[in-house]
């Protein structure tokens, strides 16, 4: 069964090369069956095995397979192999599930443009560097998933491409993301030269055995690996790109910059878990980025108008919480909550992107409304996967997975109650924003007529959406309620088990009850704010220092200007300046010289004589002078 | 024999393409295409037996060698050899000059007799550069090259030729001038030492010279090299004799022209003076990391596009020196990937420049965008090369820059660190040429042709060799192998490098053991 494994890229990529290779000679049917039929097929191949894993588990809960070897040099012999376990069976079935269900939907999303064929070449294209990504065995060939997934990124980003601000949002994204990337390089340098490998099991047995806790190496390597990570996965202080990556089309943002890519960084921390056990502070360092970014970025999405970048802010947002798991060690939890937000995310997205077809291409959320009546299906699932996005108790998803994390983070070792409470305080923002977008939106009577109907290639994927929005959460409860460890158990087969304090019933009762008025707390305090309109709201809000403070949120705290005026500006001045190549102009100086030797020289070429003459006599009174005098 | 018929064969073509050009303007065409075929075949026969050595020993991994007397007084023999890296590099002229002619099918409307005669006679000259065994012998095909190059941007070139040609010229010839007294006095050291006067490569491998004067002698073939790499700041005829040479006359230059400097490197510099390298080392890879980061920067503010594709190749230049001269394993098989591979993607992206440029009548990127809509299959290939220069993983290039920054982190890591940023940059250049060229808003009543067949087919194959190296590097990394084993046996590097500090081979060992159990 596991041979079959090496198709699970390999559909994406067969159709990629389809689409690449005939794709303009094929009409419109054949082009979604290919592009939609490779990722179903590899889906469907991906459950199998899923389901094949988990009644018959392999030796030691791993299936290793080398396709070919890629490079041979000495010890440095990287290869193109698989390796399933897991933690990448939880990412294969997120990427080619919740994939599929983006591809079905952008049939119905794409139908009128003209690059209908190359969006699908470049969607497969995606889904098949995704999985090499989780599948890959070694730090190499998962650098080849990871750089392909952003190679996607860019060309989706900027895939409607005649407008010059989709292009440089792209540029803006490829680039940002390289410089983490460049860290990472550095990382796997700095691995392979010291532990002699970059097979990643192999070096995680080897890193324990040669590093003690807190030493110099390992957390060099950590910090390099995290910045890639950082990168990816847009936390601070490389999070800037993702908001603007918004300008692609809306199925890119739900499958790329929510759903997969954007928790790619997650992934490498939690597969390189015993380089980041080994490295303390580096661990600490990614709960302190991960608070702050579900901090920072919440308020953010507090304020936005556009109603895709209030979810571009709360993926990063959400992607914190998944940081802040990490760095308390809590493995699992972090991909828990990495597979529910998968889908309620992909499902916003989606929903959203249903909206916006059916306004013409409005993004504003001021000037929508009126979704509830209109486009009741629609209306709904935005609903169910906004609930599960504020982590509505007990119904949804998002609760036990965030829910999950807070009692982790409240019971581990590094982190404590005060970073509970940071974490708690994210979650009473999740909750405003996400109930501020959906009362703007959706309520109120429609401010643009809302013309399209969603056609059933839509709805599907967002009624599918909902439902598992809604049931994954059962499959991992609390111990105090319910005590269903099923998901943790089996990723526990691939992750070091968490360790926290212990559970202490009444405490894990109080936190969760706590969180639970939180998270509701943000509907009413947005009922009355927003579909209440009191007269004193609007007048704070237009307090010079209030609507300062707006524009400073939304525009992302001011990141993009410094990064502007620190560094694209100087380089900017710097090569332009230096266009003509200021080297180039010391040889036209040599140049220049001789030419200036050459013309003095040519002036004495008179054709006189008597100077000629002059001349040799001159010189010869200097030579038989000078021979004379030495 | 064969190793002469490699440059015969280039050369007699060169004479019938010029003579047959009064016939028809297809004569000279298909005659250069058959000899460049013929070239290869010969070539695949020697690829395919260079698994059985010509001889035992020391030399096992050379795969040919032809000695001819030429002028036995001064000890100077018509000597070559043929070894896994020549094989390669042999193999890229024929592969780019084959490109070379088709991209030139339309391009070159005058003389074109006398194009191909100098197109070929250049191939001739770079081909007798990677074989010649003999200095004198390498110093007269270096000549070679120069003069037909010289006159194909003289004449076929654009705007700004005539300065652009002399410029080429003046910088090549200064350093060959250089490198000539080193070889003379490389002669005459080695004479005086051992009585034997003699140009002959592999008797003078051995010679162990005093301090100053080899690595004056050393200095100058550096100059030699450095120029024709070119390492900054020798670089500044590039940008000019790229920028005005016509298509094939940037392929040759930027393919195969560049690569001549860095085969002369790991070749005569740094088997030649062994006990010297180690002063030159250093410097030598500053200049890299120099050329690197300043070639991207030049290469980003560039808006003539050729330009912008020759910076890039000081950028990606540099990457080669640092590799040579970090001279550990990793990094000298990253040095020669990334010769092969920016040998192929650059001289494409120059013939993507030629195309465009036919096709619009400008390389300004100031008057380009959006050409997606009218050319996307252009536009895709246009893609994909600026991909592979800017080292995506699954690409050839992505293999030898990887290879060489691992190697010199191994050897050097301070040097790698700033050499990393390179990455960065060749995105920032790189997505520059794609943003302008290709992206934004389009022109609808432009209406040009998208790919002819020709251009598919040279386009194709560029792009199959480049995922092929990219995917499979194995076969190319192999063969180069025994010859960089011999060039780091002969300059005295250490084979044993370390890989792991000494406690950590402790524990290795233990876990060894252990598993044993």
């Amino acid at each position: 069964m596991f041979d079959l494994l090496w198709l699970v890229p390999a559909l994406p990529i067969l159709g990629f090369l389809t689409l690449v290779l005939a794709g303009s000679r094929l009409s419109r049917g054949i082009q979604s069956v290919v592009g939609v039929g490779s990722v179903g097929v590899a889906a469907a191949i991906s459950l199998v095995i899923a389901v094949y894993f988990i009644t018959n588990p392999p030796a030691d809960y791993h299936f290793n397979r080398t396709l070919w070897h890629w490079i041979t040099i000495g010890n440095f012999a990287p290869t193109f192999g698989l390796y399933l376990d897991a933690l990448s069976i939880c990412m294969i079935l997120v990427v080619t599930i919740v994939g599929f269900l983006i591809h079905l939907y952008s049939i119905g999303y794409m139908a009128d443009d003209e690059g209908f064929g190359r969006f699908f070449a470049y969607m497969n294209l995606f889904v098949a560097s995704m999985l090499i990504l989780a599948l890959a065995d070694n730090l190499l060939m998962l650098y080849l998933g990871w750089e392909g997934v952003g190679l996607c990124s860019f060309l989706l980003i900027g895939f409607w491409y005649k407008e010059p601000s989709n292009v440089r949002a792209a540029t803006k994204a490829f680039v940002m993301t390289r410089v983490g990337d460049t860290a990472m390089a550095i990382g796997l340098f700095v691995l392979f030269n010291t532990l002699g490998t970059l097979q990643i099991q192999e070096l995680a047995v080897r890193a324990t055995q040669h590093w003690a806790v807190g030493s110099t190496l390992p957390t060099l390597a950590a910090v390099l690996l995290l910045g890639g990570a950082l990168g990816k996965s847009a936390q601070l202080p490389l999070q800037t790109w993702l908001p603007d990556a918004m300008a692609g089309p809306t199925p890119v943002s739900a499958l790329i910059h929510a759903a997969t890519m954007v928790t790619a960084g997650v992934y490498l921390i939690a597969r390189m878990n015993a380089l980041f056990s080994l490295a303390p502070a580096v661990q600490f360092a990614i709960a302190i980025i991960g608070l702050t970014t579900l901090i920072l970025s919440g308020f953010s999405a507090l304020v936005q108008t556009d109603i895709k970048r209030v979810l571009a802010y709360s993926t990063i947002s959400q992607i914190g919480y998944m940081f802040l798991a990490l760095g308390v060690g809590a493995w699992s939890a972090a991909i828990f909550h990495f597979v529910t937000h998968a889908f309620f995310k992909a499902l916003l997205f989606l929903g959203a992107g249903s909206i916006i077809l059916a306004a013409g291409h409005q993004q504003d959320m001021f000037k929508l409304g009126g979704i509830r009546k209109q486009l009741p299906v629609t209306f709904w699932t935005f609903l169910i996967g906004a609930s599960s996005l504020a982590a509505l108790p007990l119904v949804t998803d998002g609760f036990y997975s965030k829910d999950l994390i807070l009692w982790d983070v409240w019971s581990s070792t590094t982190g404590g109650p005060w970073i509970w409470a940071g974490g708690v305080f994210g979650a009473f923002l999740t909750s405003l924003y996400t109930f501020r977008m959906v009362f703007i939106s959706c309520f109120g009577s429609p401010r643009t007529p809302l013309e399209r109907k969603p056609r059933i290639s839509i709805r599907i994927p967002l009624i599918t959406l909902a439902i598992l929005s809604i049931v994954v959460g059962f499959i991992e409860l609390p111990s105090n309620f319910g005590n269903i460890h099923l998901f943790s158990n089996f990723l526990n087969t691939a992750l070091p088990a968490f360790s926290g304090n212990g559970s202490n019933f009444n405490d894990e009762l109080v936190l969760e009850i706590v969180a639970s008025i939180v998270c509701i707390a943000g509907a009413p305090i947005c009922y009355l704010l927003y579909l209440r309109k009191s007269d004193y709201f609007e007048k704070f809000s237009e307090f010079p220092f209030v609507s300062g403070l707006r524009n400073f949120w939304r525009s992302g705290w001011g990141f993009d200007l410094v990064y502007n005026k620190l560094l694209i500006e100087p380089f900017i001045w710097i090569t332009t300046l230096n266009k003509a190549d200021f080297v180039d102009s010391f040889y036209r100086l040599v140049a220049l010289l001789v030419q200036l030797v050459h013309r003095v020289l040519s002036l004495t070429q008179t054709g006189k004589l008597r100077q000629y003459a002059c001349g040799i006599a001159i010189g010869a009174i200097l030579v038989v002078g000078l021979l004379t005098w030495l | 024999m064969t190793l002469i018929w490699l440059i015969i064969i280039p050369l007699l073509a060169g004479i019938a393409a010029w003579t047959s050009a009064r016939y028809s303007d297809l004569w000279p065409r298909w005659i250069s295409l058959a000899a460049l075929g013929l070239e290869i075949a010969i070539l695949a026969v020697l690829w395919l037996g260079h698994s059985n050595p010509i001889a035992p020993g020391e030399y096992s991994t050379w795969l040919a060698t032809t000695n001819l007397k030429w002028v036995p007084q001064l000890g100077i023999g018509f000597s070559l050899a043929m070894d896994g890296l020549s094989l390669l590099m042999v193999a890229l002229t024929a592969f780019l000059g084959i490109a070379a002619v088709l991209c030139s099918w339309t391009e070159i409307r005058t003389s074109i007799g006398f194009f191909h005669f100098n197109l070929m006679a250049c191939l001739a000259g770079i081909v007798g550069v990677f074989l010649a065994t003999d200095l004198i012998l390498f110093y007269v095909f270096w000549e070679v090259m120069l003069v037909p190059m010289y006159f194909l941007i003289g004449i076929w070139g654009h705007e700004n030729r005539i300065y652009a040609s002399v410029k080429f010229f003046i910088f090549t010839q200064a350093g060959g001038l250089l490198m000539l007294m080193a070889i003379l006095g490389l002669y005459f050291s080695h004479g005086q030492i051992t009585g034997v006067y003699t140009f002959n490569y592999f008797e003078l491998l051995g010679t162990s010279l005093p301090e100053w004067p080899s690595l004056l002698m050393m200095l100058g073939f550096f100059a030699a090299f450095s120029v024709k790499l070119p390492a900054v700041p020798f670089h500044v005829w590039l940008p000019d004799a790229h920028t005005e040479a016509p298509t094939a006359g940037s392929v040759i230059l930027a393919g195969l022209l560049l690569k001549t400097g860095a085969y002369g490197l790991i070749r005569f510099v740094l088997p030649l003076f062994p006990m010297v390298t180690h002063f030159l080392a250093t410097p030598a890879m500053i200049m890299g990391v120099v050329g690197i980061i300043y070639g991207a920067m030049m290469a980003f503010a560039q808006t003539d596009l050729k330009r912008l594709v020759a910076y890039s190749s000081v950028s990606h230049l540099g990457f080669v020196l640092l590799g040579i001269f970090a001279s550990n394993e990793l990094a000298l098989q990253g040095a020669v990937m990334q010769m092969i591979c920016h040998g192929i993607s650059t001289g494409a992206l120059f013939i993507l420049v030629g195309m465009i440029q036919e096709r619009t009548g400008t390389r300004d990127l100031n008057f380009m965008g959006g050409l997606w809509t009218s050319i996307p299959r252009i536009g895709a290939i246009g893609l994909f090369f600026a991909l592979a220069s800017l080292g995506l993983p699954g690409l050839g290039n992505f293999v030898g820059e990887f290879l060489v920054l691992l190697g010199v982190y191994q050897a050097y890591p301070l040097m790698a660190l700033p050499a990393a940023l390179g990455i960065v940059m060749a995105v920032i250049y790189s997505l520059r040429i794609v943003n302008r060229a290709f992206y934004g808003p389009s022109d609808e009543n432009r209406i040009i042709h998208d790919l002819w067949p020709r251009e598919a087919m040279v386009m194709s194959s560029m792009i199959f060799m480049i995922l092929w190296l990219g995917l499979f590097p194995q076969a190319a990394l192999n063969i180069a192998k025994p010859s960089l084993k011999f060039i780091r046996e002969k300059s005295g590097i250490r084979l044993t490098e370390k890989h792991y500090s000494l406690a950590s081979f402790k524990t290795l060992a233990n876990l060894k053991r252990s598993k044993n159990r």
